[in-house]
């Protein structure tokens, strides 16, 4: 069954790149053998063969999505929608019974598929560690991913390329399913970047556009500067302990404290460093401060994608990372200071961006950082599972959020300025009750899912014993009231007011089923994964629902602590959602001049916010311009003046004096270079035998 | 044993070539034809051939095996060769790229196509007795001789610059290789053998050690190429044809790798441990350095050539670390290099034959009408990039973690590479696979039957090996292993006899303090 549950979407990528590649071919036939030449007579059965093993990479045109010229669907579109989508929901139903055995029934399972690499005392191999962890993350991947398939027949269906869509999408659910399974860090690393690559190819999916280009390669690379830190914590870990595997490292964890690493003249405490070269690996994953550039620029590609990948799975893997490292980050506190401060500043510093933008997806988007720094500071304050509780809940509203959003653009004809928008919930009604229930959700308007999960946050935030811990519950208090801000401003912008783009809106129409069923499923998840949930995620039901896949260590009492928190720590949150909703309620529904007003007045404040802190200007300065500079002037001053100029062009531009005269004669120079060798060695022989013959 | 299994596989191209001598007449259409198929059967048989080798090797030896002897020159040196784990993946390697070498040919070699396939059967026979020399003479008139048939194909069939480009190629290795046969000479003195497995097991003095050491590093490091002797290879790169390219990328640059890891390590344990400290620097140079040289280039060529060199840094790195994951996933990064970057000048070549320019700027949207072009590009792309899941991962990851545990800024540092090389790859590939076609490619053709004959393996092997590495690390794990066994015997009983808590301390960083 788990290899099912993980298989399958591979299955289904690899018949969705086939489609794709064929239909390509058909499009664009290949080159025809030269007349005449008899060089392709022998292998005709080959030909077919290769499309086998590149896993849907396949590439071909696109336009943007519905402007320029229509090009024909690409063959074989309703069967790979077919086949990737029926995929997809097998597998998320087994997910869910396996939720109910794992989970519930407490059966942890690994299975052994393949040796992967095995050199001396390193040992990995492909296998699949089913634990109460991987259960849930199975949950949320493929129901996610199965909805989104479904959505995104209605979503994308104008676009020619459809095929090459849902293999990207199915091969991005596999790498998730791998990485979420993975039994060690380097399994774990193969789903990691493999992610990363479904991601790139669904930022670049209108290829066309040079700014989708850009934001994939930035995507991925920034992620690689994570991985930076990912790949050096597993060297230490391996260093350290002989294994990467979860058990036997997790085995040797506390032999490992009190021991050292030298790290260019740190001397560092092997732990906490570990922790946190991985820790780096999940900031550029989950896009926390500092590494969190490439999300914003993320929402290029198609809003399916935004949804499953940039919402609800791909920028969880850090979180369920360190959750999954739990035995390590217990003996770290250090590190885990790190973690609450880095999420705690991602939460608040990401909340006062999503204040000014104007692009309804990048709004979402900097809602999503803002909530992954939420996770973040739950982690570091040891609450594991209020990380995955709060994991699993904004999987659904985030991934609603998203869906929702994709409904606007699409009713609006791909518009996705909000200030073109305005009085959509006449023309939308049920993705405006839909967005509406997100928004509750997201904010944390009681019993709904968010509700618990965020205050249980914020609850931590206020027990925790670790020295960031003020400063995380103080950002995510404040960063409640910013949410509830920007989230209402979305709703009220959009959806009420007065319609800005009076003939798009006129056209304005409600989705197709496909698209609506995604959404009302998602919305019934944004309030029943909540409650229901509660008890075996932050209540009594841990210890038995989580058995080993979470380790506490004796002193972490959080998850018993928030249960007895003050009451003005369980009021607040509530107090400043209702004043940020009452706010953007008065601000954008009866004096739209004031938020004009206010940015007028600061208008420092108001660029440096809408630009983003201006951090993609910041990193052009320091990284980009001046790693091009320095490669440039490496290339011709280093390389073409210093070594070639002291070096062979030297001495070559006085061999090629003498051999002037020699070239004319009917490019003779090759064999006298030839016949030089030959005498070379000849000398060299007569040499030997000479000696041979003196003995 | 019975036949000659690997005199066979060696001379069997040689064979190819006379025939093609004594048999094409002329330069018409038939004689080239007769001279492409000649050469395509010669290779495909010594690969077949070459197979048996695979299939009756015993990896859990660590003993050279397929060993023949025969006196010759008087018995100073000898006819002797043999295959261990480390030089046999290298050999089908090279009997692997071959065919496809001959076929990527087929039809962008037009002009003295006889001289041409003569030059790669030569060439074959070369690299294939280079690897499996046994004997000193033999593996150096093997090892130079490779130099010649190179030399003439970029010189020949080479670009605009091929004059130069030779030159270059040829001054760089020539020099590298006077020095190395002075060192040859000077071990024959010392020993009284040129037999390899006496060497090996010979212990020469310290002092004699260290400049043996040098005199065969210059030789290999030119070879690999190492920084800062690398830059003959882009333009040998650029200028030479596809299967040039492929040939260089593949096989010519595998031969420093193979010296340090048959001479250098094991006959000069002492020296190499003494100059690990020099490697790592220049490893750690190259990959750096010629990273960023890479995200500057405006020819195709240049930036899969300067990203070469990188990877082979990571080769360096590896060896040097002298833990069993670091040599092994040096073995493995070099085949699994052979592949990938063989397979990405072919990818050059495909466009390369269709549009007569390797310059970045003059394609774009090529996607547009080459979609499987784009697949098959892309995928090598992110082998190239050392994406988990094709053979790229394997080599750097195990070298990178071989190397961590002796030297944690080093293997630091060249981490730093996995961030340049998706750097300069991607761009690449955006810059001429993605957006809009531009209208000088309006009527490119994507690739066709003979060009996915030459892909399809490739793309099999990169994954295969990405995804089950398995079969090939356990062919060269032992004897990796015992190469390593008697390197750490000689290096600890010279540190036994010098103990000081400095060595100690560089040989195990993580140290432990209560």
């Amino acid at each position: 069954m788990y290899q099912t549950i993980v298989f399958l979407p591979l299955l289904a990528a690899i018949l969705a790149g086939l489609i794709a590649l064929f239909g390509a071919r058909a499009r664009f036939p290949g080159e025809a053998p030269p007349a005449g030449d008899d060089g392709t007579g022998h292998a005709h059965a080959v030909h077919a063969h290769h499309d086998h093993h590149d896993h849907g990479h396949g590439d071909h045109a696109h336009d943007d999505h519905g402007h320029g010229p229509v090009e024909p669907a690409a063959s074989g579109s309703r069967l790979v929608e077919l086949i990737t989508t029926t995929a997809l929901f097998v597998s998320m139903i087994l997910s869910w019974i396996a939720l109910a055995q794992v989970g519930f029934g407490g059966q942890d399972i690994r299975v052994h598929i393949l040796d992967w690499i095995v050199s001396g005392d390193l040992k990995i191999a492909w296998a699949l560690r089913i634990d109460t962890m991987t259960a849930i993350m199975l949950v949320v991947v493929n129901s996610v991913s199965a909805v989104v398939h479904l959505y995104s027949i209605g979503y994308m269906h104008e676009d020619p390329h459809r095929p090459r869509f849902f293999g990207y999408l199915s091969l991005f659910t596999f790498a998730m399913l791998m990485l979420v399974t993975s039994d060690n860090l380097v399994q774990m690393f193969f789903g990691w970047e493999g992610v990363g690559l479904a991601s790139y190819l669904l930022i670049g999916f209108w290829y066309k556009k040079s700014s989708a280009n850009a934001a994939a390669i930035k995507a991925f690379v920034v992620n690689r500067v994570g991985d930076f830190g990912f790949a050096l914590g597993i060297f230490a870990l391996f260093a350290m302990t002989g294994a990467v595997d979860f058990d036997t490292v997790f085995a040797q964890a506390p032999a490992m404290s009190g021991k050292f690493i030298d790290f260019f003249g740190w001397h560092a405490d092997a732990l906490t460093l570990i922790c946190l070269l991985l820790f780096m690996g999940a900031m550029g994953k989950s896009a926390q401060f500092l590494l969190h550039t490439w999300l914003p620029d993320a929402m290029e590609g198609p809003t399916p994608v935004s949804a499953l990948i940039h919402a609800a799975t791909m920028v969880t893997a850090g979180v369920f990372m360190v959750a999954r490292l739990s035995p390590l980050f217990e003996l770290a506190p250090n590190a885990s200071t790190v973690v609450t401060f880095i999420g705690a500043t991602t939460a608040i510093f990401a909340a006062t961006i999503g204040l000014v933008q104007n692009d309804i997806k990048r709004i979402v988007a900097y809602s999503t950082c803002s909530q992954l720094g939420y996770m973040f500071v739950a982690l570091g304050c040891g609450g594991y599972s209020i990380a995955m509780y709060h994991l699993f809940t904004h999987a659904f509203f985030k991934a609603l959020l998203f869906l929702g959003s994709g409904s606007v653009i699409h009713a609006m004809h791909h518009e996705q300025d909000i200030r073109n928008m305005g009085g959509l919930r006449e023309r939308i009604p049920f993705t405006y009750i839909v967005m509406i229930i997100g928004t509750l959700a997201l904010t944390g308007f009681p019993m709904t899912a968010g509700f618990f999960s965020k205050d249980a946050i914020i609850e931590a935030a206020y027990v925790a014993k670790n020295p960031m811990a003020l400063y995380a519950f103080i950002c995510t208090v404040t960063a409640a009231l910013l949410t509830s801000f920007y989230s209402w401003r979305l709703i009220y912008k959009t959806f009420h007011g007065q319609p800005h783009d009076v003939k798009h809106w006129k056209e304005a129409h409600e989705s197709p089923m496909v698209m609506l069923i995604p959404l009302g499923f998602l919305a019934i998840g944004s309030i029943a994964a909540g409650l229901p949930f509660k008890e075996v995620f932050i209540g009594h039901g841990v210890e038995h629902f989580f058995r080993a896949s979470l380790a506490f260590a004796k002193t972490n009492t959080v998850l018993e602590d928030i249960h007895h928190v003050p009451m003005f720590v369980i009021a607040l949150p509530i107090v400043m959602m209702l004043t940020g909703w009452a706010v953007a309620w008065y601000f954008y529904t009866r004096r739209p001049d004031i938020p004009a007003e206010l940015a007028r007045q600061h208008d420092a404040l108001y660029r440096f916010l809408l630009n983003k802190w201006y951090f993609d200007e910041l990193y052009e300065i320091i990284f980009v311009r001046p790693a091009k500079w320095i490669g440039h002037s490496l290339w011709k001053k280093g390389d073409g003046w210093l070594i070639d100029g002291f070096g062979p062009d030297g001495v070559s531009a006085r061999v090629l004096d003498v051999t002037r005269n020699v070239v004319r004669l009917q490019s003779g120079y090759l064999y006298h270079y030839a016949f030089a060798m030959l005498i070379g060695a000849a000398a060299f022989i007569t040499w030997f035998m000479f000696s041979a013959g003196i003995k | 044993m019975g036949w000659p299994v690997l005199s066979v596989v060696t001379f069997l191209p040689l064979l190819g070539a006379l025939l093609i001598m004594l048999m094409v007449r002329g330069n018409g259409p038939v004689a080239k034809g007769t001279a492409r198929w000649i050469s395509m059967w010669t290779t495909l048989v010594t690969f077949g051939v070459s197979l048996i080798l695979v299939y009756r090797f015993d990896a859990t030896s660590a003993e050279f095996q397929f060993v023949e002897k025969h006196n010759w020159l008087l018995g100073v040196a000898s006819y002797h060769m043999g295959l261990d784990g480390i030089s046999l993946p290298i050999v089908i390697l090279t009997t692997a790229i071959m065919p496809l070498c001959i076929l990527a040919s087929w039809t962008s070699i037009q002009k003295r196509v006889k001289e041409y396939m003569i030059a790669f059967l030569v060439l074959e026979t070369l690299m294939i007795g280079t690897f499996s020399a046994l004997d000193l003479v033999l593996f150096y008139l093997f090892f130079e001789g490779g130099l010649i048939p190179m030399f003439l194909i970029i010189g020949i069939w080479g670009g605009q610059r091929r004059v130069y480009a030779s030159f270059k190629f040829f001054l760089y290795t020539l020099a590298g290789s006077l020095l190395m046969l002075l060192a040859i000479m000077a071990m024959y003195w010392q020993s009284g053998t040129t037999d390899i497995t006496l060497l090996l097991r010979h212990g020469f003095p310290a002092g004699m050690q260290t400049w043996c050491w040098l005199a065969f590093f210059a030789s290999f490091a030119v070879k690999m190429p190492m920084w800062p002797v690398h830059t003959w290879l882009p333009d040998a790169h650029v200028e030479a044809p596809t299967a040039g390219s492929v040939i260089l990328a593949a096989i010519l640059l595998k031969m420093g790798g193979y010296g340090f890891l048959r001479f250098s390590l094991p006959m000069f344990p002492l020296a190499s441990h003494d100059f690990t400290p020099l490697v790592y620097t220049m490893s750690v140079v190259a990959i750096i350095y010629t990273s960023l040289v890479a995200l500057m280039q405006e020819d195709v060529k240049k930036l899969i050539a300067y990203s070469s060199v990188a990877h082979m840094g990571f080769v360096t790195m590896g060896i040097f670390a002298a833990t069993q994951q670091g040599v092994a996933g040096a073995v493995f990064q070099m085949i699994s290099h052979g592949i990938v970057s063989g397979a990405l000048f072919l990818c050059v070549g495909v466009v390369y034959d269709r549009m007569h320019t390797r310059e970045i700027a003059f394609y774009g949207g090529v996607v547009n009408r080459m979609p499987i072009f784009a697949a098959i590009f892309m995928l090598f792309t992110m082998a190239n990039v050392g994406l988990p899941g094709t053979s790229g991962f394997v080599g750097e990851f195990l070298t990178l973690i071989g190397t961590f545990k002796v030297s944690i800024p080093v293997a630091s540092l060249a981490t730093i590479g996995v961030i340049l090389s998706a750097a300069y790859a991607l761009w690449l590939y955006r810059k001429m696979v993605y957006g809009t076609i531009k209208p000088a490619l309006e009527g490119i053709r994507d690739i066709g039957l003979r060009e996915a004959v030459i892909f399809t393996p490739l793309v099999i092997l990169t994954i295969l090996f990405g995804v089950a590495p398995k079969p090939l690390l356990d062919m060269s794990a032992v004897s990796v292993a015992q190469m390593l066994e008697g390197y750490n015997k000689a290096v600890a009983t010279k540190t036994a006899s010098t103990m000081s808590t400095d060595t100690q301390a560089r040989i195990n960083p993580v140290s432990v303090a209560r």
